[in-house]
């Protein structure tokens, strides 16, 4: 359903990704792994037609989307990076923006937003500004945009940041059931999440891939057996790659 | 043609909701119907003028304008970047320049419908005397093309900065210069060591010159070309603004 292909972005003299090449097909979840800046969000970025690559291609389902960005958006569902809203909306009026945009209207639109609603436990809110309320609630409204029109594809930047053990765990058991019927990528800073929800993980560094497994796979490669080991055993630092360079 | 309009008008319609539920909307009426009621009847000198025309009013707005349009207009852009929802929009299923047309047109429908709420002068001027009100009606379209104009200049700036105050002040001095070309204190100036065809020829850039003609009652097509060619091409800046910040 995705296929990345030697997918390069430079910023100025930087380079953010370097000569990524991954496939995610239906049914798989892929958990993206990496250090602050290692370019998980460029590369998400760049799968959602947000910003374009500098060099490689990406095709979701079938289609480049650098040829035809408005199809390929069709079938995605974003949840970028700090789930960023209108704040000064309602979360029913946001959601119904979202699926209007999605082409939802009338019943299907009542429905779409019926479901996500209670995918993501949004009842006791729906008529609140989404500025006043609470990281997770603002979080799961943002989440459930990405899901309003079930797209066969999903990105998500950072799906559990902010969110408390019971949250996290929640959105967890969400990411592995949707998982079963679509094609999923979740970048994450926390490695028990993969081994929690993933079929498979990609660990980043600098703009490579470093590694590419199940997390069982990933795990063994490990002296010790534990992911957190192996993790640090193949990626660096912010302090140590800046002394390098 | 169908869904680009539905995409188009969803946007505008979000758009529009976003002025009337923040504060934003109703401090600008006020505001501007204050303010335009102020400049009409003090210094536009209405009653002193000895006719029944809404000229007081019209004569001020360019400069009423160059402060409350980019008022309007600031936020459209740089309000996205700032919350990170220019993400969300733009990995819809729209195109770039739908999403510039859509906040576009909700803001602008918002100037007219400002501009609309000035209909008392209309009714005073018609109760004291005889106004031709085909020049007033002109005058509307005029001042509503003035306001596109402005508010697309907005546009650009606002696209260009997370920051709405910068944004505000690069549309008003943008706005400001495109004033002060056909501003008759300045081009008069001007004329004195420069030859008359170039400070002619530089006075056609600016919106008072085209403003005028509507004021006179003058529907002139090349005023409206005027207009709309500068609203297409602030619009179109503003496109390549977001194309170009997300190519890094």
């Amino acid at each position: 359903m995705i296929k990345v292909e030697n997918l390069s972005k430079s910023f100025g003299s930087k380079r953010a990704v370097d000569g990524v090449s991954f496939e995610v097909g239906k049914g798989e979840v892929l958990g993206f792994l990496g250090p602050n800046g290692a370019g998980k969000s460029t590369t998400m970025r760049m799968i959602t037609g947000f910003i374009p690559p500098s060099a490689g291609s990406v095709m979701v389902c079938g289609l480049a989307v650098q040829e035809n960005p408005i199809e390929v958006k069709r079938r995605i569902g974003y949840l970028p990076e700090a789930a960023p809203s209108y704040s000064e909306m309602s979360v029913l009026s946001f959601l119904r923006f979202a699926a209007e945009m999605r082409g939802l209207r009338g019943d299907a639109r009542r429905n779409a937003i019926r479901r996500v609603v209670e995918l993501c436990h949004l009842e006791s809110v729906l008529g609140q500004t989404i500025d006043t309320l609470s990281k997770g609630f603002r979080h799961r409204t943002c989440l459930a945009q990405a899901l309003v029109h079930d797209p066969e594809v999903l990105i998500l930047d950072e799906p559990t940041d902010g969110l408390d053990p019971n949250q996290k765990h929640e959105v967890r058991t969400l990411i592995r059931h949707m998982g079963e019927t679509k094609a999923i990528i979740f970048s994450t800073h926390i490695l028990e999440e993969v081994e929690a929800a993933c079929t498979r993980a990609i660990i980043i560094d600098r703009g490579r891939i470093v590694a590419n497994g199940t997390p069982a796979e990933l795990k063994a490669r490990a002296a010790t057996g534990k992911l957190e080991d192996f993790f640090r055993s193949i990626t660096r630092s912010d302090t140590v790659a800046e002394a390098a360079v | 043609m169908n869904s680009h309009w539905a995409a188009i008008s969803t946007i505008a319609k979000r758009e529009l909701a976003a002025y009337f539920e923040s504060p934003v909307a109703y401090v600008f009426l006020v505001i501007f119907l204050l303010l335009s009621g102020f400049f009409t009847f003090t210094f536009g000198g209405f009653f002193e003028r000895g006719e029944a025309s809404l000229a007081a009013f019209f004569n001020w707005l360019p400069w009423l304008f160059l402060f409350l349009v980019p008022a309007a207009g600031m936020r459209l852009w740089s309000e996205e970047r700032r919350l990170g929802t220019i993400e969300l929009l733009l990995t819809m299923p729209v195109a770039g320049w739908q999403a510039i047309v859509g906040k576009f047109l909700a803001s602008w429908l918002f100037l007219v419908v400002a501009l609309a709420l000035t209909f008392p002068m209309v009714v005073t001027v018609n109760w004291l005397g005889d106004p031709d009100n085909g020049v007033i009606a002109s005058g509307y379209v005029g001042a509503a093309l003035l306001a596109g104009a402005y508010l697309a200049i907005s546009c650009m700036t606002s696209a260009l900065t997370r920051n709405q105050v910068i944004a505000f002040i690069l549309a008003v001095v943008v706005c400001l210069a495109l004033i002060l070309v056909g501003f008759s204190p300045l081009t008069d100036l001007l004329a004195r060591w420069a030859s008359p065809w170039l400070v002619e020829a530089v006075a056609k850039f600016s919106v008072l010159t085209h403003y005028d003609g509507f004021q006179k009652g003058v529907l002139d097509s090349r005023d409206l070309l005027y207009f709309l060619s500068v609203m297409a091409y602030a619009l179109f800046a503003t496109g390549v603004v977001i194309r170009n910040h997300r190519t890094g």
